[in-house]
């Protein structure tokens, strides 16, 4: 490039290091594998963990799409894209799923199920579900080795005594492949099923805490649950029992974000703007 | 719609970066943009602090970030950082003897009278802090004035480039322990290995070097007051000009490439037993860091005091713990975090208010 800078932006010794770091982290799922993790020109915290993956797979012939909190339109996503743009000449961006072949998102995942050949990278702040119980990693690290998650189990067990509700709205814990305990980005309770036995490779970039995580295609992910309190998923039903719809699309099964529009009243909107527009088209031919 | 607005991308961003920009220029008739040599000279401990926090010994680059970040400490060090990480790396530099240091300025908290003597050369420390008016109105005249007026005062006889160190003295006598030549080792990386505790000193030490000063100050201040006792006394503070050597590509012998200006110190602290049954010594801590900044390296050196003694009998203190210390210090992490709060966080917060709901009607419905 003219300014000198590298195809996406890493040096290839970089490159080279995610990218054996996403091996092992592919082969270990849900084992969080410590990387060195290159400072970003964007702020720690905005998804550099994600951008790092991205930038180290991305090749020619790609088609990324970055989301956040599920549209293509938000600003971080905005901002993220066009670095990636800038970076690497010769790649496709696009805002349509399907089209897509590498998908990095912070909050969500897409609506519509993801195929073989798509990776999806999430960014993530926290990439230890232990942190809320034990602020060490030194320990964490041991906890994990042992499969040692009686503490989070009991931290469930207590929000049940004191609330009668497990409070953890978001960050929900994860159990890969029946050892390690994930925690699978703030992404809502209602994309956690879509961990399990995925059809596409899901990975998971913590630039500022220097971890790579993964869950391989077809590979179990089971939240963090007992016998008689089952997962639960974000509840959308109104007050008369009935689900809510998106005002935009119609559709009763989405993700939805809730605000007030500007008469004060509150509606409902789903949060994955790629697949709204779809829907709409469906609707509207 | 005002939903779409909020989401409204692109055009937002470029809007808020021209804004920006129009910050930084709109000084009316009177501006002239700030020279970059002026913000490297005049703006010496700010362009100091900004390599040190960089990790980058980059005198212009790092007064361009400086100039480009309105003096925004954190996000200049943070565009020196980025920089960085975009270069390859090609060669690396054998460990070097501070000893040889050319010097500005040295002092010792320790004796009246160290070999060489106390130089104090450029220092605050005994600065009265009132405001000097008349700075309001310096001209360009007075401003040129002031070395041709000190230099003409100065007599001829040459300031010895670098002294012995004053460790070497305490060394001599037995009172500190001997030098520890497997540290001397290949030094952990911090740019190309990721932390994982333990770690070795040096990974400590690396992490410290590009910390936040003010990070480091905070915390190293816990262990001054009282949670935790290094009681340090500056055995030596030295800002200057350490020469650095590389290997020549073709004959492998070790040649000057330059120099980079630094602060180091080294305090001396309680002592302790002998692990090999000699006899007690004091013990040491050490903080150098680009540029001068007496503070940092001060903090530094009393943090790895407190951090050896924590790797050693396990932390008692935060100040002693290496995870405390070390994860929290850098300011590009810490800063990017805290700003990262700003950016949407609609889902997160909606599947928060599902289960305040839940939790609520839940709790109503048993008080009824």
């Amino acid at each position: 490039m003219s300014n000198g800078i590298n195809f996406a932006f890493l040096d290839e010794y970089a490159k080279r290091e995610i990218r054996r770091s996403v091996i092992k982290a592919i082969c270990i799922p849900g084992y969080q594998v410590p990387y060195s993790s290159r400072e970003m020109p964007m702020g720690r915290g905005f998804g550099t963990g994600g951008l790092q993956l991205t930038l180290a797979l991305i090749g020619a012939n790609d088609t990324v799409k970055v989301i956040d909190q599920g549209s293509d339109d938000s600003v971080n996503a905005v901002n993220l894209r066009k670095f990636i743009e800038m970076t690497c000449p010769g790649i496709d961006t696009t805002t349509r799923i399907q089209e897509a072949t590498l998908i990095q998102s912070r909050h969500r995942i897409p609506e519509q199920a993801l195929r073989a050949d798509q990776i999806l990278v999430l960014q993530v702040p926290y990439p230890d579900a232990l942190v809320i119980v034990e602020p060490s990693e030194d320990k964490r690290k041991v906890m994990h080795g042992e499969a040692d998650y009686s503490r989070l189990l009991v931290k469930l067990y207590e929000d049940i005594v004191k609330f009668d509700e497990i409070t953890i709205s978001h960050r929900y814990p994860t159990r890969i492949n029946g050892h390690y305990i994930i925690d699978p980005s703030p992404i809502p309770r209602y994309d956690v099923p879509k961990l399990h036995n995925s059809n596409a490779l899901i990975l998971f970039g913590a630039g500022r805490e220097k971890k790579i995580y993964a869950i391989p295609p077809h590979c179990p992910a089971e939240p963090l649950a007992f016998d008689d309190v089952p997962f639960r998923i974000e509840d959308f039903t109104d007050s008369h029992g009935e689900r809510r719809a998106c005002k935009l699309c119609g559709s009763k099964t989405s993700f939805l974000d809730e605000f007030i529009d500007e008469q004060g009243e509150r509606v409902y909107q789903c949060s994955d703007s790629d697949y709204c527009e779809q829907q709409q088209e469906l609707v509207h031919g | 719609m005002g939903y779409v607005a909020i989401k409204g991308g692109g055009r937002a961003i470029d809007g808020a970066a021209d804004m920006l920009e129009l910050l930084r220029t709109c000084q009316g008739e009177s501006g002239q943009p700030l020279d970059i040599e002026t913000i490297e000279k005049q703006l010496y401990f700010l362009h100091s602090r900004i390599m040190s926090e960089g990790g980058l010994y980059h005198p212009k680059l790092a007064a361009l970030a400086i100039k480009q970040s309105l003096g925004d400490t954190l996000e200049a060090g943070f565009a020196l950082r980025a920089y960085r990480s975009t270069k390859p790396r090609l060669l690396e530099t054998p460990v070097h003897d501070t000893t040889h240091m050319r010097l500005i300025r040295r002092i010792s908290a320790s004796f009246k009278d160290i070999p060489g003597g106390q130089m104090l050369g450029p220092t605050t420390d005994y600065a009265l802090r009132l405001l000097r008016m008349e700075l309001l109105n310096e001209s360009q005249e007075q401003f040129q004035n002031v070395a041709k007026t000190l230099f003409a005062g100065l007599p001829e006889q040459a300031v010895p480039d670098s002294f012995p160190k004053v460790l070497d003295s305490l060394r001599a006598e037995g009172l500190l322990p001997k030098v520890n030549q497997a540290a001397r080792e290949q030094p952990f990386d911090i740019t190309r290995e990721p932390l994982i505790f333990p770690v070795p000193r040096s990974a400590a030490l690396a992490t410290m070097a590009r910390g936040e000063t003010g990070s480091l100050l905070a915390i190293a201040y816990t262990n001054m007051r009282g949670y935790g006792d290094v009681h340090p006394t500056v055995a030596e503070l030295r800002v200057g000009y350490l020469p650095v050597l590389l290997p020549h590509p073709i004959t492998g012998e070790l040649t000057e490439v330059g120099e980079v200006l630094m602060t180091e110190c080294e305090v001396v602290a309680m002592y302790q037993d002998d692990d090999n049954k000699g006899l007690p010594t004091f013990t040491l801590g050490y903080g150098a860091c680009f540029g001068h900044n007496e503070v940092k390296a001060i903090s530094m050196a009393i943090l790895d005091r407190a951090l050896q003694k924590g790797m050693k009998d396990g932390p008692e203190n935060p100040s002693e713990d290496p995870e405390f210390v070390l994860l929290h210090v850098d300011g590009i992490d810490s800063m990017g975090f805290a700003s990262h709060y700003k950016m949407p966080h609609y889902v997160t917060f909606q599947s928060d208010m599902d289960r305040l709901r839940t939790t609520q009607q839940k709790q109503e419905a048993s008080h009824e």
